[in-house]
């Protein structure tokens, strides 16, 4: 059937600067049809979905609703054309009820009645199968109830395009399967449904068809029923990248880190970590792998004692004394006091590694600011350290002096990880120490790392790019939705197999024989 | 008996322009401004309707005033006053997105100021013996009662002794109550000032709905200074003599947690506890206790600012982004 | 939009030098507008106008120590109030701090009398006040570090209480029906700061000199004003390095309570010699902006008191002379303030074209 797609992209560009978010990107999605938009982290995906829902406007290309080329400028322009985007990041006000935050910032719809809005939220989510109380407060609800207020908030101004931003990134198995069949119904009900997604799993249960993405570039949109998950998932991946990261075998590794049955809820009563252990040696780099949001922050925050732990045991092995520390549930203060040279590089770094205000010498002080037995700060060591990381890493900087906010992403960066060797660890955690970076300063990071490796230190890697973590690791821990999905050795596995363990999910294996 | 009905009412008579000024300042809090110059706006609101009053006496002669004009210059004038003030506050805080804590204590030296310069020059040119100006004239207009009030005995004193702008007060208040929880623009303003992110993705004009707020709740505390000085100080305006209200109408913010319709009953009790001393004597404690007394506002509203904030019922908490600027961040 | 939009400045930073720049800029328009409206108001020209003020505020030996006697007094509450707002901590109870330690001091000069030598007695006097100002510094803290309670709302209550405790003392011990406290000790002196020289107010001077050079250091060099800074830019990363960050919130509200305390007891023993609720004079607020303007750095803060004080004395010789109000000083100050306020922005925020307006059209 010669039917006219709904919404159709041309070409779309878009640029950042120097980097190319998306690449003459070529879409099309019909009435009453899912379409799946795979990708790897930051392949592209959500920028373009940004075009469509107004935030971002492209550099070329056209795009067309109904077949109708229109200018999308606003997010009010995407509404006009019945298009509604639900972000990853709720937008809702906490101390009003579902219905205040749904008719927020409507006009012009006669009185303002706020329960004939509800019995119309109401009617809307009957229709669907939604499961809604429209006067219970935002503060009460778990994130699924806030994801359902997101999703009604635009079918009652009308959306026929939804578009759908890693809704399943923090639902439970059981709300995920709720959520398909809302979808479902709204599919039947002939509305668009466009979903920004990385788990196969779920591409393959829910989607009609299947758009994928890779590194900004369209790769090919196929039918789901005609393809599997290895096919999308080397679609996803693309071919194996050679990377020239030296690996050398670890040498006399000891356990030095023993993770234990790790429990941890988040500020919602998620679960955000289920049962994790694992094993980090030293002499080896043991790289975390999963999808964004799997738990890997809640582990490194645990370890490094930010993090309250419901149960679990992290035991640090001490190689001078020989003696075992349990760190589960300590401060930061109380772990080093104990001699554990733990040091962290957080996924924030101007937000929690680094104090953006402060120039280069005070930062380097962060850690060691309490060195020395006067009442002053001894600023002449953390400066000789400064000048020795800038000119070691070749920091680009007018001065030490300079507040490090005011340095580029790299250097920011190479400035975190120089004062955390520094340190001389045991234990060196990083995570995402490559994200934003040029080429050579992620080449610089990783050779730090190997140094760090093998000098004997046990070094922990939370990276996104899976080229990377197979290349530079030499153990990999999965993780899936808080979950270890397994430990592959780094020389032995393939993307594919790492894939396919990121996302993996339990429910999916105990509820494998329904629908 | 005479002496409670005579207490109450004068409670309500001290009430008034806390009322004025807590009504406003809930107002702009709820736009998520901290407004700090609100004292000084009240003074302004006050001299200004005193500057206006004084010209129209001084022009007709106070024997000739109509009292319609006497009544309505005054006002406008005041609202005039008030309304530059709340602009001024405005600009650097939504538009320049100056602190709002410095900008509001600024805003308050500056009003004081004003007020009690104007009012130190109207004396001057007044070439009154006494460190005041007398407004006996226009004060009489605005006193006006209801003819029947004191035929109703005790009900009609208690209700229907007072002059029109305390009943301006309180329905201001429950207007004010109403738009902000039964109507779109309430609900509007609401999420500005808890989450103007929000606000924003919702296509509400964030700075719009700050400006307008700010600039009604500027005008409201205003009339609150004009109700001092024509009515409860009977027209008589002295420099200083307005004291610290302006501060208790912030703490009645605290105390009604951000209700205006809460804040009618608790600025009738703080102006009560204001002259309670007058009417308590406890045995052994002599005129000393009075000071004593007038602490026990601020002690009250500690306490609930205390308990709201162990309570941790988000209902009761101050507006989230209360005392934050917005600033939409560009990509 | 009007072809115009704004932009944040973070990685292009205006050099120091040209944020001075602005910030000088603006305190010339707003002396400007100043004259405009001294000049609408007296009829006189506005040199004559700059002539009186610099007259004002130094054109007599007596004039020059009342300037240095005020900025020190302003300066000393500043030092006061800083580290807490280095630390994100809005204490606008540096007033009621300050007044109970000028209490403390008071209550000490009326009971002890000259029982005690008065080197003594003015180390007792420092000591009772700093303890009185902190303890009214630290009920904000503790709450805000146990419930977070606002310390903004908190504060401010703090200083009306205080300043009732002060009328109340005022109307047990007032001399006579004055409803005021006459000046203690007025024969023997004891408890008085004594003058060196002949100058009443040197040693006053002194000392805050002496506390601003120490705040600077403290801030800059010591262990503690390191861990304030890191608390105020940003708490998640005092947490990742250990910092106990209520402790810190504490330790520093109590410092901070400490030098109001003493404030309170140089404004009673080195100036007035009696207590009343207007000792502190609203330095407490003022002291935010002074702070404030000088972005938390003690030495700044010498200059920024130093204007605010000058233009206070010269538009009050100004209004003296030309038979106005003595609140003309209020009005010059508000109007002052308002543009060095609003000159930030332009410091912080970049004005830029619409660019993409431009293209499409």
């Amino acid at each position: 059937m010669a039917e006219v797609p709904a919404i159709e992209l041309k070409n779309i560009t878009k640029t950042f600067g120097p980097i190319v978010a998306n690449k003459d990107v070529c879409l099309t999605a019909n009435r009453g049809e899912i379409l799946s938009i795979l990708g790897e982290n930051g392949s592209g995906k959500t920028t373009l979905m940004n075009m469509i829902s107004g935030i971002y406007y492209p550099d070329h290309g056209q795009i067309f609703i109904d077949g109708k080329e229109v200018e999308i400028k606003s997010p009010k322009d995407a509404f006009g054309y019945k298009i509604g985007m639900i972000h990853q990041h709720f937008k809702l006000v906490d101390i009003f009820t579902a219905t205040e935050n749904i008719v927020l910032g409507l006009k012009d719809q006669g009185r303002y009645n706020l329960k004939k809005s509800a019995a119309k939220i109401k009617a809307i989510a009957d229709l669907y199968g939604f499961v809604l109380d429209p006067n219970k407060k935002i503060y009460d609800m778990s994130v699924s109830e806030k994801q359902t207020v997101e999703i009604i908030k635009v079918l009652y101004r009308g959306a026929d395009i939804l578009i759908l931003d890693e809704p399943t990134a923090v639902l439970t198995p059981q709300e995920t399967r709720r959520l398909f069949s809302v979808l479902r119904r709204m599919k039947a009900d002939g509305k668009t449904i466009i979903i920004i997604t990385h788990k196969l799993n779920e591409v393959m249960e829910i989607s009609d068809r299947v758009s994928v993405l890779r590194k900004g570039e369209y790769i090919g949109t196929v039918n789901t029923k005609e393809t599997n998950e290895s096919a999308l998932t080397e679609m996803m991946v693309g071919k194996k990248i050679e990377l020239n990261i030296e690996r050398s075998d670890p040498k006399d590794t000891e356990d030095r880190l023993i993770v234990a049955g790790l429990n941890c809820k988040n500020r919602e009563g998620v679960q955000v970590l289920d049962n994790v252990s694992f094993t980090a040696k030293s002499g080896e780099i043991l790289g975390v792998a999963g999808i964004a949001g799997s738990g890997q922050r809640e582990l490194l925050e645990a370890i490094a004692g930010l993090q309250r732990l419901e149960s679990g045991s992290i035991i640090y092995n001490n190689p001078k004394t020989k003696e075992q520390e349990n760190l589960r549930n300590k401060t930061p203060i109380q772990i080093r006091d104990l001699g554990v040279r733990l040091s962290f590089v957080p996924e924030d770094r101007l937000g929690m590694g680094l104090v953006g205000n402060m120039d280069l010498t005070d930062n380097m002080m962060l850690r060691s600011y309490k060195k020395g037995k006067t009442v002053f700060l001894e600023r002449s060591k953390p400066k000789e350290l400064a000048e020795q990381i800038v000119e070691d890493l070749e920091v680009v900087t007018p001065s030490i002096s300079t507040p490090v906010r005011r340095l580029s992403g790299g250097n920011v960066q190479k400035v975190l990880v120089g004062r955390e060797i520094a340190a001389a660890p045991t234990v060196f955690m990083a995570a995402y120490p490559v994200r934003g970076l040029d080429i050579n300063s992620s080449y610089l990071i990783y050779n730090l790392l190997n140094q760090q490796k093998e000098k004997g230190v046990s070094v922990i890697f939370v990276g996104e790019d899976l080229d990377v973590l197979i290349a530079l690791c030499d153990r990999i821990v999965v993780l899936s939705s808080g979950k270890v999905t397994g430990i592959v050795e780094a020389r032995d596995t393939t993307k594919e197999e790492v894939g396919l363990l990121m996302t993996k999910t339990f429910g999916n294996e105990e509820e494998g024989g329904e629908e | 008996m005479t002496m409670l009905v005579q207490f109450i009412q004068r409670a309500v008579m001290q009430g008034v322009p806390l009322l004025f000024g807590s009504t406003g300042e809930i107002l702009t809090e709820k736009s998520g401004h901290l407004n700090l110059g609100i004292p000084g706006i009240m003074y302004v609101g006050a001299i200004s309707g005193v500057i206006g009053s004084f010209f129209y006496e001084d022009k007709v002669g106070a024997a000739n005033i109509n009292p319609f004009l006497a009544v309505l210059i005054p006002i406008l004038t005041s609202i005039l006053g008030s309304l530059v003030m709340g602009l001024i506050y405005c600009f650097l805080t939504v538009t320049l997105r100056a602190n709002q804590n410095v900008t509001g204590l600024a805003l308050t030296t500056f009003g004081v100021g004003f007020g009690n310069f104007f009012g130190g020059s109207l004396i001057k040119i007044s070439g009154s013996d006494m460190p005041a100006i007398t407004l006996s004239a226009t004060s009489k207009c605005f006193k006006t009662t209801l003819p029947f009030a004191n035929s109703l005995g005790v009900v009609g004193k208690l209700l229907f002794s007072y002059s029109f702008l305390a009943y301006v007060a309180i329905i201001i208040a429950i207007i004010a109550s109403y738009v902000l929880n039964h109507t779109r623009t309430g609900l509007h303003l609401r999420a500005v000032g808890e989450n103007p992110a929000t606000a924003d993705a919702a296509g509400i004009n964030v700075n719009r709905y700050k400006y307008v707020t700010t600039i009604i709740g500027s005008i409201i505390a205003g009339l609150g200074g004009l109700y001092y000085v024509m009515d409860y100080a009977s027209g008589i305006w002295s420099n200083g003599g307005f004291g610290d209200r302006g501060w208790l109408a912030v703490a009645i913010v605290i105390f009604a947690i951000w209700r205006p319709n809460m804040a009618i009953p608790a600025s009738i009790l703080f102006g009560g506890l204001f002259i309670v001393y007058n009417y308590v004597s406890i045995p052994g404690m002599g005129i000393e206790a009075q000071e004593l007394f007038k602490m026990l506002p601020y002690i009250v509203t500690l306490v609930v600012l205390i308990i709201t904030s162990m309570r941790e019922k988000r209902e009761s908490q101050p507006p989230q982004s209360l005392g934050l600027s917005y600033f939409r961040e560009e990509r | 939009m009007l072809g115009f939009h704004v932009v944040k400045r973070s990685k292009d930073a205006m050099p120091w030098w040209n944020a001075w720049l602005i910030r000088l800029g603006s305190i010339l328009i707003g002396a400007l507008v100043c004259a405009l409206v001294t000049v609408l108001l007296t009829g006189k020209d506005p040199v004559n106008v700059f002539t009186t003020m610099v007259d004002g505020a130094f054109g007599s030996e007596r004039r020059i120590w009342a300037l240095l006697q005020g900025i020190a007094m302003l300066l000393c509450v500043s030092i006061a109030v800083t580290p807490a707002f280095k630390m994100r901590f809005w204490n606008i109870g540096a007033e009621g701090q300050a007044l109970m330690g000028g209490l403390a001091s008071a209550a000490c000069m009326m009971f002890i009398g000259d029982r005690l030598p008065n080197w003594l007695m003015l180390i007792v006097m420092a000591v009772t006040s700093m303890l009185a100002g902190a303890i009214w510094g630290v009920i904000p803290a503790l709450f805000k570090a146990r419930w977070n309670t606002n310390e903004t709302l908190f504060t401010l209550m703090m200083n009306y209480i205080a300043i009732q405790i002060v009328s109340y003392f005022i109307c047990i011990y007032a001399t006579g029906g004055s409803g005021k406290i006459d000046v203690l000790n007025a024969t023997t002196h004891t408890g008085w700061m004594p003058s060196i020289g002949g100058k009443a107010y040197l040693l006053n001077v002194i000392v805050v000199l002496i506390l601003t050079v120490i705040m600077y250091v403290y801030l800059k060099y010591s262990k503690q004003g390191y861990e304030i800074a890191v608390v105020g830019e940003s708490e998640n990363t005092a947490k990742y390095i250990g910092i106990d960050v209520r402790k810190v919130i504490i330790r520093t509200m109590i410092i901070s309570g400490l030098l109001c305390g003493l404030a309170g007891f140089l404004l009673v023993s080195g100036a007035d010699h009696t207590i009343s609720r207007d000792t502190i004079a609203g330095r407490g607020f003022t002291a935010i902006m002074v702070s404030w303007l000088a972005k938390f750095n003690p030495l700044v803060m010498i200059l920024t008191s130093f204007l605010l004080v000058f233009f206070e004395k010269g538009s009050s010789q100004v209004s003296q002379l030309c038979g106005l109000n003595a609140s003309f000083s209020d009005i010059i100050t508000g109007i002052i303030i308002f543009f060095i306020i609003g000159s930030e922005f332009f410091i912080n925020f970049k004005i830029m074209k619409n660019e993409k307006e431009v293209k499409k059209s």
